[in-house]
């Protein structure tokens, strides 16, 4: 790491003394603390939620080189917590987006994208050249293979990660500090993970959680304070509190531990278990399903064919968008109200994409219910294929 | 003795939407076995088939992680408080969600 009391060759010029002179009177950073940051070399995973406040600070703040993996493009869910970039910046690369926005902040940054997935195959590669990483990443498979990598490099991992009002946030990998298996030895099934009926995040927090992943970052470039090492930092936004917990190196973790049994990249995505979930049928394989589609469904309604529309999303969606003529009864309700429907009906039961209703035709099913098909893609397949006045989310 | 159980923000819906909860126990495992037979849906969340708490689903006794304490055997008092930290990963459904097209 480039962070302790080596001579720092950069320079700073006038124009950066100048802009840097509210760091340079603070004497924990002075002359010498921003010259450290010039010359410090910084990986974000991710230039989404999280790393959007990484990027505008610690390009503020004058890090000389930020490196960006992001291979997404930015649409218009983003802009509710993805600071970083604007409307117009709707369909390009994030990470060309995030460039524009760096360099119109500081100039003086280098930023060095990668627009490609991280992978077992690239990251050693591509953290070889940098001090630290800051994870900010949204996923299983890309969070274990960025903590492994930094454990097998050496490489510092500033880490956070968030759900609805909630956030988490740790420096990983440092030496003799504990990693993300430690913490966390293994993922959870995909099963288990929250369906997209319970994701969603307010699009502070990301903003908060962060701005702690730049703060931390900064620190440990300075040399400055305790890090956030052996803990962890819980936030949570409805309670407006911080809570501290304590974090163990384990000394069987299979990355970091005494006797590690991982010495190199394994396959993430097995990891994860999300190869079986990848290759399996779109819709969760549901014996006898019967799906309609989209159009075929507006024929049956146009031809007056007497059928019961069953919205299986939550009340939240149902406000959102609706199919016409269609009742509500979220999945997690269809049990205790399953008996307002009739066993006799022609049934189409329907959500956002088609995953959760494929869940209740199973159900209704095994219930007795006959005539039950499900709409295929959702009622998303009906914005794009009915009635486009329906809006999609 | 009852402790206080914090309830993380992808359990609420199995507790009601409640934040936390008051359970009884004199050690963790019995707060954790009352906890899931007042609130029946969180049990799969936390406990194997085999009925071993799952490894992604970390529980803490006050700020210390229970696997550093004596487990589940780990003895509390009226004043503790018990935190169950599930591993988290964003907000968006692409990355986390339990099928692919829901
Ligand atoms: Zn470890």
């Amino acid at each position: 790491m480039a962070t302790t009391a080596e001579p720092v060759s950069v320079n700073l010029s006038n124009d950066e003394i100048m802009r840097y002179s509210r760091h340079l009177i603070i004497p924990e950073v002075g002359i010498e603390g921003q010259r450290k940051l010039k010359a410090a070399r910084v990986l974000m995973i991710g230039a989404g939620g999280l790393g959007a406040p990484v990027a505008l600070y610690l390009a503020a703040a004058g890090v000389g080189t930020l490196g960006v993996v992001d291979y997404d493009t930015v649409d218009f869910t983003n802009l509710q917590r993805q600071v970083i970039h604007g409307t117009g910046d709707v369909g390009r690369l994030k990470l060309e987006s995030a460039r524009n926005t760096i360099t119109e902040i500081n100039p003086n940054v280098k930023v060095v994208g990668y627009a490609e997935k991280l992978t077992s195959e690239n990251a050693l590669q591509i953290f070889k050249d940098y001090d630290l990483v800051v994870d900010g990443t949204d996923n299983f498979p890309t969070r274990y293979l960025v903590n492994d990598a930094c454990v097998l490099t050496g490489i510092p991992n500033v880490y956070a990660s968030i759900f609805r009002f909630e956030g988490q946030a740790s420096v990983l990998a440092l030496p003799d500090g504990p990693c993300y298996r430690c913490w966390y030895p293994e993922p959870p099934p995909p099963g288990l993970v929250p369906s997209c009926a319970e994701g969603g995040v307010l699009g502070v927090l990301p903003g908060i959680m962060g701005t702690l992943q730049a703060m931390e970052t900064i620190k440990l470039i300075l040399g400055i304070g305790q890090p956030l090492k052996n803990r962890v930092m819980l936030f949570d936004a409805l309670q407006m509190k911080f809570r501290e917990l304590k974090l163990r190196k384990n000394p069987d973790c299979p990355v970091c531990g005494t006797h590690p049994t991982i010495k190199h990249l394994i396959d993430y995505q097995e990891f994860c278990g999300m190869r079986a979930v990848e290759e399996a049928q779109p819709v969760p394989e549901i014996a006898g399903m019967k799906q309609i589609t989209a159009l075929e469904l507006k024929d049956e309604i146009d031809a007056g064919k007497p059928l019961v529309i069953v919205d299986v999303r939550e009340p939240n969606e149902y406000q959102i968008c609706r199919i016409p003529n269609s009742i509500l009864i979220p999945l997690g309700e269809l049990p205790k109200r399953a008996h307002e429907l009739s066993p006799e009906q022609d049934i189409v039961v329907h959500c956002k994409m088609g995953g959760r209703s494929a869940q209740a035709l199973d159900y209704l099913q095994k219930s007795g219910f006959k005539k039950v098909r499900n709409l295929e893609g959702g009622i998303l397949a009906w914005s794009d294929e009915v009635d486009p006045s329906v809006p999609k989310y | 003795m009852a402790v206080k159980v914090y309830i993380p923000t992808p359990l609420r819906p199995y507790t009601d939407r409640k934040d936390a909860v008051e359970v009884s126990g004199s050690d963790v495992g019995e707060v954790l076995q009352q906890l899931v037979s007042s609130h029946p849906q969180l049990k799969s969340h936390l406990f194997t088939a085999e009925g071993k708490l799952r490894s992604f689903v970390n529980v803490y006794l006050n700020d210390e992680d229970i696997r550093y304490t004596g487990a589940e055997k780990t003895p509390v008092k009226p004043s503790d408080t018990l935190s169950i930290v599930p591993s988290i990963a964003g907000g968006s459904p692409a990355s986390a969600c339990c099928c692919s097209r829901c």
